[in-house]
């Protein structure tokens, strides 16, 4: 039997608990990054029409022709890597009530801030381009370095189940707050198999849960996509991993590969060196 | 006649990433006609630049949304195909198997998201889903099968958990496997409705005679690594990719730009069913017939028809492939791997056309120099000149300005550019 797709709500008039809640006005935006994470949007096939009914979509490039610049909830996807992104993430924190950081990317840098290791960045674009291209780059930074973000959203990819209990909050007014534990919390609930048991590195003892140790469950340990937990001992975790038997440039490439991690990552780096 | 004319398109939409379309027509001549990609481009050659063979196909995934199981399998085949590593037939199957819900996945989102609404003259698929609820309906449940093929075979449908150099960290439960064969049973009949809308569809007659480039297929319709081909007769291996590529550099884009035998060549899906159609499943073979199409088709719009072709024909693959695997034994999900220096290069047809991973190793497998040649920068060029030519043909049929950018952006759409892909 094929899951059935839920019919859309008729939705003008919502209500929680009894009070009229308006339907926001969204934007989705995007700036250096795979936009893998404005997908998940569409990809949760079984209850996007529920979702979409909650929302006012204004501005969503990849899916619609008709724009607006008035909206109140700004969803930004992808970290800033060229001056013009500035110009636009500064516009759409003017037009924003609501502006969220949206995906590893935006929140931290994600795997595009790996090319911040090389310390000049016109070598960067030589490698790819060739000596004479006239090709503008600039340090992959995340969003927050330049305007100020309300709420992120942590994820690479998104967990679509959390974006949707988290844009559900916001509408109905309900603070929205991220797990403090671990991913290894949410991997011992689940019962999965202990990758350091199976002779794998994971970060989930000190990453930030909230994607039901999403990669552990199928056997592929954390890389540290959310962040840190809330007083995370990286210190004591990587004197851990090191006693397991994993080299210090496994346990960095662990670190190091989103961003979440950076200023840590930063100084286990010159650690080895 | 057309006398004056100017179009200028910024950051197209119904694309996956950021290009725009210029056409400029004066006293009925075309002044200027062009397809610019300005996507920020990430550098994915760099970053892998120093790393360890191991994240490679992880970090690769994340070059684009869209396509990240077809990056990831390209970046594993390119570190096998080094490390002298051949792929169980286990192996090789729920890679074939995982890349057939990518190929639908995608194609579905096309179809009905981004390109359905050019014929039905909307500018989203927001308002179907009020008008037209039974394809909306038709639409998800296609989407949402391929969505949890990928979950259940690469443990996920975006950035994929599962497949490792060496086959994959586990393997679906078979009961799982038996319920996605009967859910791709019944989307035959999906597709059976939704090639009937695509037949009401007018897709435009427009010709431009070009290249197509694909993997060429053997015993089976091409998906994953084998030898290259032309249909202007170019040939080569998988290591030769750069003899197929060539490309280069032009100043008003950040996405390279590759010729062949021509100014410019197309891959894709009507590339892909241009070189190989005898590989198809019949019933693919009779429906891409039944719209009149058949080697070789030189008009861009057939692409979307190709890619209706390939949806049929990837579903009917993938209950071979899983009435395969349900009669047979699991064997370790995955082998052991030893790194060796020297080049791997790996070829994967992902959605929009031919993809290549190369990378050079040291001795102990860390990567001295990456790169990545995606179907999108190849297809740059062939679009740019479709678009001179579509100018030319409207400039003399004395079209609106309107009538031509609307041609212009479902014909560039027809491609499925994946802008951020090309950029990387």
């Amino acid at each position: 039997m094929s899951p059935k797709i839920q019919a859309p709500l008729e939705s003008n008039d919502l209500s929680y608990l009894g009070v009229g809640v308006r339907k926001p006005r969204v934007g989705f935006f995007e700036l250096s990054s795979c936009e893998g994470c404005q997908l998940q949007v569409l990809n949760n096939e079984a209850s996007l029409l529920e979702f979409l009914a909650l929302l006012e979509i204004v501005n969503f490039r990849e899916a619609m022709t008709d724009k607006s610049e008035s909206y109140e909830i700004a969803f930004v996807e992808g970290c800033v890597t060229r001056d013009d992104e500035i110009d636009r993430l500064e516009k759409i924190r003017r037009n924003a009530r609501t502006l969220i950081a949206f995906g590893s990317c935006a929140c931290f840098g994600g795997v595009n801030q790996l090319k911040n290791r090389f310390a000049s960045q016109d070598e960067v674009v030589k490698e790819v381009y060739g000596e004479d291209a006239k090709i503008e780059t600039r340090r992959a930074a995340p969003l927050v370095e330049f305007v100020s973000v309300d709420l992120e959203i942590y994820g690479c990819p998104v967990r679509k189940e959390e974006v949707e209990k988290i844009v559900t909050n916001l509408v109905v007014g309900k603070a929205v707050e991220h797990p403090r534990y671990p991913v290894c919390m949410e991997c011992k609930a689940n019962e999965n198999l202990c990758l350091f048991d199976l002779g794998e590195l994971c970060l989930g003892p000190v990453t930030r849960a909230g994607c039901d140790a999403w990669c552990p469950a199928s056997r592929m340990g954390c890389w540290g996509c959310r962040g840190p937990a809330e007083d995370a001992n990286l210190e004591q975790m990587t004197e851990i991993m090191s006693r397991h038997g994993f080299s210090h440039e496994q346990i960095l490439d662990r670190l190091e590969c989103f961003g979440g991690f950076s200023e840590f990552a930063a100084n286990y780096r010159q650690g080895g060196e | 006649m057309k006398f004056t004319c100017d179009i200028d398109v910024r950051h197209l939409t119904r694309v996956e990433g950021h290009g725009n379309i210029g056409i400029v027509i004066k006293a009925g001549q075309v002044v200027e006609a062009h397809w610019d990609v300005v996507e920020t481009p990430r550098f994915f050659e760099v970053i892998l630049k120093g790393k360890r063979w191991d994240n490679a196909p992880w970090i690769c995934g994340r070059i684009c949304g869209i396509c990240s199981i077809g990056h990831t399998l390209a970046s594993i085949r390119a570190i096998e195909n080094c490390f002298g590593i051949i792929p169980s037939p286990q192996t090789a199957n729920f890679r074939l198997l995982l890349k057939h819900f990518e190929t639908l996945q995608s194609h579905i989102l096309h179809l009905y998201f981004l390109v359905a609404p050019d014929f039905l003259g909307i500018g989203s698929v927001f308002p179907l889903i009020k008008t037209n609820p039974a394809e909306i309906q038709r639409a998800g449940r296609l989407k949402l099968l391929a969505n949890d093929g990928g979950d259940i075979v690469g443990g996920r449908r975006l950035h994929p958990t599962r497949t490792v150099v060496g086959g994959f960290t586990m393997l679906p439960d078979k009961k799982e496997l038996a319920s996605l064969r009967q859910r791709l049973e019944e989307a035959v009949e999906d597709l059976k409705q939704t090639a009937a809308l695509f037949q009401s569809f007018a897709v435009p007659a427009f010709t431009r005679e070009t290249e197509f480039v694909s993997l060429k297929g053997t015993d089976r319709y091409p998906f994953i690594g084998g030898d290259l081909i032309s249909s202007d007769g170019v040939a080569g291996k998988e290591s030769q990719y750069l003899e197929m590529t060539n490309e280069y550099v032009v100043d008003h884009s950040t996405s390279k730009w590759s010729r062949l035998s021509r100014d410019a060549f197309a891959v894709g899906a009507l590339a892909r069913l241009n070189n190989n159609f005898a590989q198809l499943h019949k019933p693919a073979r009779d429906l891409a017939e039944s719209f009149g199409l058949a080697p070789l088709n030189h008009n861009p719009f057939m692409n979307n028809i190709a890619q209706l072709v390939e949806c049929l024909h990837v579903i009917l693959d993938a209950i071979q492939i899983i009435d395969t695997q349900l009669d047979t034994n699991y064997t370790a999900p995955r082998g052991p791997v030893a790194p060796k220096a020297g080049q791997g290069v790996g070829a994967v047809e992902v959605p929009r056309g031919i993809l290549y991973h190369a990378y050079d190793f040291d001795e102990v497998g860390r990567i001295s120099k990456a790169d990545c040649v995606i179907p999108t920068s190849q297809n740059n060029g062939n679009i740019h000149y479709d678009i001179a030519e579509l100018a030319r043909i409207s400039a003399e049929a004395g079209k609106s300005d309107e009538e031509i950018r609307i041609m212009a952006e479902m014909l560039v759409r027809a491609y499925d550019p994946c802008i951020t892909c090309s950029v990387h």
